[in-house]
């Protein structure tokens, strides 16, 4: 489970000034339920991915993920978390198996349990035709199957995906909703950013808008539908955004 | 801080390290050919040149000289000299380097020698040119001797003694082994050579572990796993370390092993002594263990700098700079007259520079040597702490 308690993040720049990238976040994600976190560029959403994972630390609030607190016990979280993005990639000079087994001893699997780990992923995923082959050597769909891979070795119970299709082929984008499927089916506890709103309305369990980094509007899609009297998820989404009195205002992040 | 994690790390590191073109070449290839062409290489191409050029033909062209026979005639008998006749542009041609020297006696030379006058004969040379050094010093050599020649006939012919002229000899004579008159001509470069190696051994994997991986994009892939930014910091400055290390081991290696062979062969013969060439293992030994710290430093201070630029492009434009700051200190031992002392001991890098020279050449000041040790471990600790905790900085690991 996700607990994000009035999560806060401010980063100083020189000319701007300081940047309000997260403020008061609080929201819930639950086991075998995909959460998906909906906002613009720039709205704050890989900032909370970010926070969630431990890569960035809250300057107010905190999360708890897994059982663990984000600022108290980071490396847990990190344990307890699979996190994948476009911005997550691969070592160009290992091949497919080092890259998985890299994350695997670093997740603390002793050498027998990852062997079985590795040998079942690669299995699944369809892997062992490019297993020694270095990943600068890898196509698109390959390279995302290895950074799932990578995301599952220590089969954490919470998966974060930060717009992972971005910039994919429909193919690969394909694949990884499935593979996100998959993850909530297992009951794992998946959070999911996106501004795409037609993958958002297919997948999503829960939504929530975000926007200049707080959060609008929380729910399934029957209920933010019966909230903003609105049929289409886009038309809600621009009538949250627009409403909000700091929409004008610089986003920035 | 888990040592299990530094070490999976740095095995990985490792790992993409001997896997990387960039990284071999800077930290085996260049090490290990560096020495032999600077001592074998480069020594044994200037003395084949040097050689060449002192048993070449010099074509010499004689102006004047009418009534002078005896001149004219020891001129053309000189060995490798071939005489010119004379021609107004002389001067044009000897920066053209068409002929190497001119020679300019005075009309009634011999004559105005014998009423005891002392006219002057002039000698035309390109300065700097070293063919036309060795024309005009062959033709210098002539005419000093048979001045020399002169001045006995003359004192004879008065029933002077030769001491007369000459009342006492003064000699130069060297009491230093040839190692150490190797060592001061050469103990300089070494240790400026070796300080230099270890920080190129260490940039590119520096460069690469740091704004690589941003650039990349695999900094965040790293920093979603549980290892702890000090355990990152301590593989990747581990991996850095080894290469700088490697490059430093090499360096010495290939040194040492160049040195031994020259002097093997020999040494190098320049001018009248003989220049030996030879580092002992002691000595080898030592300027490792001094190039140790040295390597902490570099590595640790690199991978800080590297770690605050957010392209591998980025990168190499904040370390070229210290590249200069580095060869300035180390390039001061090279300057004539450079001694150790106890406020250069604490200069970074121009204290090991100074120090390696003094033991190439096998002075070993041990007081020296430890407090230059010492004060180097403490420069590479406060380099080892900067970069730890850079490393825990968000706005240096995701600056944008």
């Amino acid at each position: 489970m996700i607990d994000a308690r009035a999560l806060s993040k401010r980063f100083h720049d020189r000319k701007r000034g300081e940047i309000r990238a997260v403020e008061d976040l609080s929201f819930r994600c639950l086991p075998g339920r995909i959460y998906g976190l909906l906002g613009a560029n720039g709205a704050g959403k890989t900032t909370t991915l970010r926070l969630l994972a431990t890569i960035l630390e809250p300057s107010d609030g905190t999360a708890v993920v897994a059982g663990y607190d984000v600022v108290e016990h980071p490396e847990k979280v990190r344990a307890s978390v699979g996190f994948l993005s476009t911005a997550t990639a691969l070592y160009p000079r290992l091949t497919a198996q080092e890259m998985v087994e890299y994350f695997g001893r670093l997740n603390g699997l002793g050498e027998t349990t990852l062997r079985r780990r590795v040998d079942e992923l690669f299995e699944r995923l369809e892997m062992n035709g490019f297993r020694d082959r270095r990943c600068d050597r890898l196509s698109t769909g390959m390279k995302q199957k290895v950074s799932i891979a990578r995301t599952l070795v220590h089969d954490p119970p919470v998966m974060i995906f930060d717009e992972p299709t971005v910039g994919l082929d429909v193919m690969t984008a394909r694949s990884i909703v499935a593979f996100m499927r998959e993850c909530r089916e297992s009951g794992k506890t998946v959070l999911f950013s996106t501004h795409v709103m037609s993958e958002a309305e297919k997948l999503c369990d829960t939504l929530g808008i975000i926007h200049n980094g707080r959060l609008l509007a929380e729910g399934t899609l029957p209920q933010l539908r019966e909230q903003q009297k609105e049929q289409d998820l886009e038309e809600i989404f621009v009538k949250l955004v627009t409403a909000e009195p700091r929409a004008k205002e610089d986003c920035g992040q | 801080m888990s040592l299990r994690n530094a070490g999976i790390v740095y095995r990985k590191e490792f790992t993409e390290a001997i896997r990387d073109r960039r990284t071999l070449v800077s930290t085996i290839l260049v090490p290990l050919l560096v020495f032999p062409l600077l001592t074998a290489g480069f020594g044994y191409l200037s003395l084949k040149l040097i050689g060449k050029a002192r048993t070449e033909v010099q074509r010499v062209m004689v102006l004047g000289g009418a009534g002078s026979p005896d001149i004219l005639q020891g001129i053309r008998k000189l060995d490798s000299i071939e005489v010119l006749p004379p021609a107004a542009d002389y001067a044009q041609r000897i920066v053209n380097k068409e002929i190497q020297a001119a020679v300019d006696v005075p009309p009634g030379f011999q004559a105005a020698l014998a009423r005891g006058d002392a006219p002057t004969i002039k000698i035309y040379m390109y300065e700097g040119e070293i063919k036309s050094s060795f024309g005009a010093e062959r033709v210098e050599k002539f005419l000093s001797d048979y001045r020399t020649q002169l001045t006995q006939r003359r004192l004879a012919a008065a029933h002077l003694s030769p001491s007369l002229l000459k009342p006492f000899e003064v000699q130069q004579e060297n009491v230093a082994p040839p190692e150490k008159v190797g060592g001061a001509a050469l103990g300089g470069v070494v240790g400026y050579v070796v300080i230099l190696l270890c920080l190129t051994g260490a940039m590119y994997p520096a460069m690469d572990l740091t704004a690589g991986e941003k650039e990349r994009g695999t900094m965040e892939t790293i920093l979603t796993s549980p290892v702890g930014r000090t355990d990152l910091v301590l593989g990747k400055f581990l991996l850095v370390l080894s290469a700088s290390l490697f490059t430093a081991v090499l360096s010495v290696f290939s040194m040492g092993a160049s040195f031994y062979l020259l002097g093997k062969t020999g040494g190098l013969v320049a001018g009248p002594g003989s220049l030996v060439l030879a580092i002992s293992f002691k000595a080898v030994a030592v300027v490792f263990l001094m190039a140790l710290p040295v390597a902490v430093l570099f590595s640790a201070a690199l991978l800080s700098i590297a770690l605050f630029a957010r392209s591998y492009k980025e990168a190499q434009t904040y370390l070229t700079p210290l590249t200069f700051l580095v060869v300035i200190p180390a390039i001061g031992s090279l300057l004539p007259g450079a001694e150790l002392n106890a406020r250069l001991a604490l200069v970074p890098i121009l204290n090991v520079s100074l120090l390696c020279k003094e033991i190439v050449s096998g002075t070993y000041h041990w007081n020296y040597i430890a407090l230059i040790f010492l004060s180097a471990c403490l420069y590479a600790a406060a380099a080892v702490w900067v970069a730890v905790k850079l490393f825990q900085r968000e706005s240096v690991l995701f600056r944008s």
